[in-house]
């Protein structure tokens, strides 16, 4: 993996291995730059947040029930996503997108997440994987063909996973074997987000196994593709609402033009592509403890045992101050993150920090908001079980805790080898 | 015909705030506190973009009297769909004592300079729930005046106005221009989307004073105090119809 990392370094994207805060001395100074808190938002940015926080309690908060009871996402909600603009949030004008940023995309995020982390995730996939994928290495054709569906009525699935391989991505084993101008795909993928309602696969295939990971290869495969079979959908303790299914992959056609970028270079893409979907799954988790939290503090102000509040005993006062102390930890993590890779600065190691972070302090949010509500949190009337069943996947998707650990480690080696 | 429609809106404090009066009781506490577009006038803004969506009326320009924070009021109009926004500038004490009187008198002199052919208004605020503007800025211009509207259709040159009144609704046909003022069931505003967040960056605002419009702010009302509502007692409960006439005599109810 080191080796894998020292290339995406220099070849995906290429930086120094300065830290962040190096770069701020060499900036400033003469040029009299401010520093606002992290907290600062343009007024796009806040307009954007109050229009999704709005219809995120109007469209989508009446149907979250419902939708993880039966573990399936309700059509209306999906089809308000796109007449939002929520689901091409940085594509082009030009293609029907909405024409904002990345750190847009973190806040419209986050803010979905407070109301129902699957929608959210839904949103996190389409935005900060599929269309950036699609428009960074589009051709102008592919560009044409799929963006303008993305902004408007198509959702994308990233697959990646196999059943023999997770964090060990490189090791998949599915296939493409080429024939004249186009490709053969053979074999299975599995726990692929979005696969219920995706239009579009962007598929990971090795086109050359001797070539190891060298051989892997982006394909864009369209959903009516002949031999591509979306299985049953797991049943899943949490994020319940999004669908998650293996596929099948019975000698998929698919032709040459439709490869993503260049042949043998899935891997960087996919690495890189995670580097920043990373920000995102922060900015759930993120979300979704502040969405927890905000649904049990009210309840500590309400309920009254020994004459008093429930938040005005010591002992709750000290786990509330801290829980929301580490919200407003991951927060900062999270918004720093994304302004770092806007700015064109390293963000790899911080995004790392920001998804683990958030995820392990869901964790402890939807976990302490359980106890604050005693024995009402723990029933389904109210919405705090379910945000303690959703959290736990941000601990093990898009790069599992250990292994955000692990990169992260491997930065800090580096950054003291001079 | 200049197919113009003038749009009022306020920055009120947001209706899911919870309201507390300030210690000196001269008002109400409105710093750091969220506000947003009052709700009557996000129906109001919602009913000109349509009228435009029918292609019924050409431009909707929202308007709004206040300090720097009125732009935001303006932004949110412009990304619902209208065309370009005034901010006419109100500050300090101006602002504090600013009522329907002093609007609805700058509204009259833009609707001239605008040529509107149409105002539409929300029926009421939710902070002052005074209910004058519309009707004093009909009087000031003399100009007919359709309130409390539930529906609202243009005939020619006419408009068709259903109002809620008390007794149900009254169906009215006035002539244009005219000012109209939206009521609940008119319509039910739309999202600002984002795509429609990012083009309303690119529409203009365009500042004015109210002393070039010849507009005179000075208030003929003094606020003396302001309270909060008295707290409600608790209820009593008693045993018997008995129990209940004669705590009824007791406090002279009966």
């Amino acid at each position: 993996m080191s080796k894998i990392c020292r290339l995406c370094q220099a070849g995906w994207r290429s930086r120094s291995t300065s830290s962040a805060a190096d770069m701020v001395s060499e900036q400033s100074g003469a040029m009299g730059i401010s520093f606002p808190p992290l907290q600062t938002f343009s007024e796009e940015e806040s307009m954007m947040r109050e229009a999704v926080k709005k219809y995120a309690q109007e469209r989508i908060a009446p149907f979250v029930s419902k939708m993880d009871e039966n573990s399936a996402m309700d059509e209306e909600v999906l089809k308000s996503l796109f007449e939002q603009g929520l689901m091409g949030i940085e594509i082009d004008p030009e293609y029907g997108g909405t024409g904002s940023t990345f750190f847009s995309s973190i806040l419209v995020i986050e803010e979905l997440a407070k109301v129902d982390p699957s929608v959210s995730v839904l949103c996190d996939i389409q935005n900060t994987l599929i269309n950036t994928l699609i428009s960074n290495l589009g051709t102008p054709a592919q560009k044409e063909q799929y963006l303008t569906r993305l902004s408007t009525d198509m959702i994308g699935s990233f697959c990646l996973s196999e059943a023999e391989s997770g964090s060990d991505a490189f090791a998949l084993k599915t296939r493409a074997d080429k024939h004249k101008d186009y490709y053969i795909i053979n074999g299975s993928k599995m726990w692929i987000s979005n696969a219920e309602h995706a239009g579009v696969f962007l598929v990971m295939a090795n086109v050359d196994p001797s070539a190891g990971y060298r051989g892997i290869t982006c394909f864009i495969v369209d959903g009516d593709t002949e031999g591509l079979e979306i299985c049953k959908k797991e049943n899943k303790l949490g994020l319940r609402a999004s669908s998650t299914c293996p596929l099948n992959f019975d000698n998929v056609k698919v032709p040459e033009k439709n490869i993503l970028g260049q042949i043998g270079h899935g891997y960087k893409y996919a690495i890189g592509m995670l580097n920043e979907g990373r920000i995102g799954i922060a900015a759930q988790m993120l979300g979704l403890a502040q969405g927890c939290f905000d649904h049990a503090i009210p309840y500590t102000r309400q309920r009254v045992q020994f004459g008093k509040r429930i938040f005005d005993f010591q002992g709750m006062q000290h786990q509330i101050a801290h829980v929301a102390t580490q919200i407003e930890a991951a927060r900062l993590l999270t918004y720093n993150a994304a302004r770092l890779k806007e700015a064109g600065r390293p963000f790899i190691k911080e995004a790392c920090m920001a998804k683990y972070f958030a995820a392990e302090v869901a964790t402890l949010t939807t976990s302490k908001c359980i106890e604050w509500m005693g024995g009402v949190g723990f029933t389904k009337d109210y919405p705090i079980e379910k945000y303690y069943r959703d959290c736990k996947i941000g601990t093990i998707y898009e790069g599992t805790t250990n292994i955000q650990l692990s990169t992260m480690a491997k930065f800090i080696d580096k950054e003291y080898d001079h | 015909m200049s197919g113009r429609v003038l749009v009022g809106v306020k920055r009120v404090i947001d209706y899911a705030v919870k309201i507390r009066v300030k210690p000196d009781n001269s008002g109400v506490v409105t710093d750091g506190v969220k506000h947003s577009m009052n709700p009557f006038c996000e129906i109001a803004v919602e009913e000109a973009v349509k009228l435009k969506e029918k292609k019924l009326i050409k431009e909707v320009v929202a308007v709004s009297c206040g300090p720097q924070q009125a732009q935001e009021t303006i932004r949110t109009a412009l990304a619902m769909g209208a065309d370009r926004g005034i901010h006419v500038q109100v500050t300090g004490k101006d602002y504090e004592t600013l009522g329907p009187l002093q609007v609805s008198k700058i509204l009259a002199a833009l609707a001239k300079k605008e040529d509107a052919q149409l105002i539409i208004l929300g029926k009421q605020a939710i902070d002052d729930d005074c209910n004058q503007t519309g009707q004093m800025t009909a009087a000031l211009l003399d100009w007919p005046q359709g309130t409390f509207a539930s529906e609202v259709s243009m005939e020619g040159d006419k408009l068709k106005v259903v109002r809620e009144i008390d007794g149900g609704l009254e169906m009215i046909k006035i002539n244009t221009p005219a000012v109209v003022s939206a009521d609940l069931r008119l319509n039910t505003p739309r999202y600002a989307t984002l795509p429609n967040i990012m083009k309303a960056k690119k529409k203009k605002i365009a500042n004015v004073n109210p002393a070039d419009l010849g507009v005179d702010l000075t208030s003929r009302v003094e606020i003396l105090r302001v309270d909060e509502p008295p707290q409600r007692q608790a209820g009593v409960k008693v045993e018997t119809v008995d129990d209940l006439v004669g705590k009824l005599k007791d406090t002279g109810r009966i």
